[in-house]
């Protein structure tokens, strides 16, 4: 039997979330006696497959065509298919991202199998696999089993490690013959600066209401910069009209797990909790001894943000040289 | 313009999470409209109020969905349609999409809108899915929609930013916060609702069997996750709970 990983590339590079499912789907078929194999999609994309070869798949399926060059449901639903039904795996794996969130319930319905989204962990115990995904936002964590012959699940993003492993790493061709699509992409925005993304940035720096204004958010953009970091927003400074619902962390936002998470003049709502709650390491920073952010978070700082940030941004200055 | 839209009655985002006997209990939580679906619900009836024609609201459920269905007619849904069957209990996803998609395709609609997830279990399949089943074009976690001449152009939140996709009409939308600002119910809009019409149909009723809508995936046992462990709330000058703050990051967190 065979794992299949579906490797995301976006504009011909490749996304950190493959790397992460590439190297779960190793583990898994190192525990199962199973292959891996990517599946490795778009417009002139051989060349990466170099990349793939690190994280130790048996084979990488390359498929080309200009009908690929954006991401269209139904032309990649089509060729995972097609890949799906060729190589008959035990399982199918693709990140919980943009792209896998629209493909794998498409392609789950066509083949009229099981789906297990936004997994946090799958488990293989000598017979059959299990998956473990949150919900309710991160209030009970579930644990699923699938019954069809092919099982497929969404990995969340920044929750598996990435590990180089050994494989065989045959290149080969794949040729389905490709659907057109009836949607067509007409333009592309890409968010502005060079900030890494939120779902998949190591540390996330967030700004509340207690910011006050919405320059405020200036002073988390600093803290961000000396920090490399994500900037992420309370839900209430985005009904402000502050920041972009796309900053939003939360129940009705993003999930994000970073390594390290700076709440700052954010009061700790549950439905905020719930989309950073997974977080390695929560920071926060309020002025009020009763905000439950200061109860859930690893390290608080009781006080004014205006006063704590500017000093912790010109000691890590002092720290980093 | 005629339009078809997908509700799922959850757990009011405020409610406590109790686990019994391995399963989440449903015992006195308050229910609400899952909150994207509610997005969904507002963009159609806006689109009715500017084009003509109908919005339904479809749901499977059982007896309290009811009361979902009836929040949308008070928002100014037209009629709507419970799909409620012993044999969809238990289903998952894929089931009550394969439901809804066959009460559908006896309809007569120019789109189908839902929510592009639902807050209980999070898992944005439902719309993709009935897409699949109705074999339609899809465009997922819509922040903007334009309509003009049987043609949508919707704004789709990707990764690091956003795309702008179009399609030919009929297609399935699932609707994104920010997609508009959701009304409530008005009073003479709770008064109308109560006589607009709110059909329930069975499977047997849409020509379904237990098996066409048989749960392939099964949550087996579901637990609340491990309590964080308390945190420590640092003292002192600020300079000093900086300084502190930096060395356990750097130190013993290893996270900068
Ligand atoms: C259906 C539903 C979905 C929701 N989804 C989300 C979601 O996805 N994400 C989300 O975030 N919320 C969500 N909410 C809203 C949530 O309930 C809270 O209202 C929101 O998170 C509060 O944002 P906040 O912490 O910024 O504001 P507040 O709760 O007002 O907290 C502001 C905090 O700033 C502190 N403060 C003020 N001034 C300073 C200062 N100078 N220095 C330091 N601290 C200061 C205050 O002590 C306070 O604790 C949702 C609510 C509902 C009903």
């Amino acid at each position: 039997m065979s794992i299949v990983v579906f490797a995301e590339q976006r504009g011909g590079a490749l996304r950190k979330i493959t790397f992460e499912v590439i190297s779960e789907g190793k583990r898994l078929a190192t525990a199962a006696g199973d292959s891996l194999k990517v599946l490795l999609a778009g417009d002139n994309v051989s060349g990466l497959a170099e990349e793939l070869k690190k994280f130790g798949p048996d084979e990488i399926a390359v498929v080309n065509s200009d009908k690929l060059a954006d991401y269209t449901t139904e032309s990649y639903a089509g060729v995972l298919t097609d890949y799906v039904k060729q190589e008959n795996p035990s399982l199918v794996l693709l990140g919980h991202s943009a792209i896998g969130k629209d493909l794998a319930p498409r392609v789950t319905a066509r083949l009229g199998a099981g789906l297990v989204s936004d997994c946090i962990e799958i488990n293989y115990d000598g017979g059959d696999f299990s998956f473990i995904h949150p919900i309710y936002a991160g209030k009970a964590v579930a644990t699923y089993k699938v019954n069809s012959a092919v099982k497929i699940a969404t990995l969340r993003p920044n929750i598996f490690a990435m590990e180089e492993a050994e494989g065989a790493a045959n290149v080969v061709d794949f040729a389905p013959e490709i659907a057109a699509s009836r949607t067509t992409v007409k333009e592309v925005i890409q968010q502005a600066g060079d900030r890494p993304e939120l779902t998949e940035a190591d540390i996330i720096c967030s700004g509340g209401r207690g910011l006050g204004n919405p320059e405020g958010f200036d002073l988390i953009e600093q803290l961000a910069d000396a920090l490399g970091a994500a900037v992420g927003s309370s839900r209430a400074a985005v009904d402000a009209g502050w920041r972009d619902h796309q900053a939003q962390v939360g129940q009705t936002g993003k999930v994000v797990s970073p390594n390290l998470y700076i709440a700052c003049g954010i009061s700790g709502a549950i439905q905020h909790l719930a989309g950073m709650g997974s977080s390695k390491c929560i920071v926060g920073i309020n002025k009020d001894p009763e905000a439950n952010i200061l109860t859930v978070a690893d390290f608080g700082i009781e006080g004014d943000l205006y006063k704590v940030v500017p000093a912790l941004i010109e000691k890590l200055k002092e720290v980093n040289g | 313009m005629n339009i078809v839209t997908c509700i799922k009655q959850t757990f009011d985002t405020e409610a406590k999470i109790v686990i019994d006997n391995g399963q989440v209990s449903t015992q006195g939580v308050n229910l609400i409209v899952n909150p994207y679906d509610e997005y969904a619900v507002e963009e159609s009836i806006r689109l009715k109020e500017k084009n003509g024609g109908e919005v339904v609201v479809v749901s499977v459920g059982g007896d309290k969905t009811q009361e979902a269905l009836r929040y949308c007619l008070a928002m100014g849904a037209d009629r709507a349609v419970l799909i409620q069957d012993p044999a969809l209990e238990q289903a998952d996803n894929l089931g009550c999409a394969v439901a809804m998609a066959k009460l559908i395709s006896q309809m007569e609609y120019d789109l189908v809108f839902c929510g592009k997830e639902a807050v209980d279990d999070g898992a944005a399949q439902v719309p993709s899915m009935l897409a699949e089943k109705l074999d339609l074009p899809q465009a997922n976690v819509l922040t903007a929609l334009e309509i003009a001449d049987g043609q949508a152009t919707a704004t789709r939140e990707i990764d690091g930013g956003s795309e702008v996709l179009e399609m030919k009409l009929p297609a399935v939308l699932s609707a994104q916060k920010g997609l508009n600002e959701v009304r409530y119910p008005s009073l003479p809009g709770i008064m109308k609702a109560k006589r607009k019409e709110l059909k329930v149909v069975s499977l047997a009723d849409l020509e379904l069997s237990a098996e066409d809508v048989a749960a392939k995936t099964e949550l087996v046992a579901a637990e609340l996750p491990p309590a964080r462990k308390a945190g420590r709330v640092l003292s002192g000058e600020i300079d000093e709970m900086v300084a502190e703050l930096v060395s356990l990051l750097k130190d013993e967190a290893k996270v900068i």
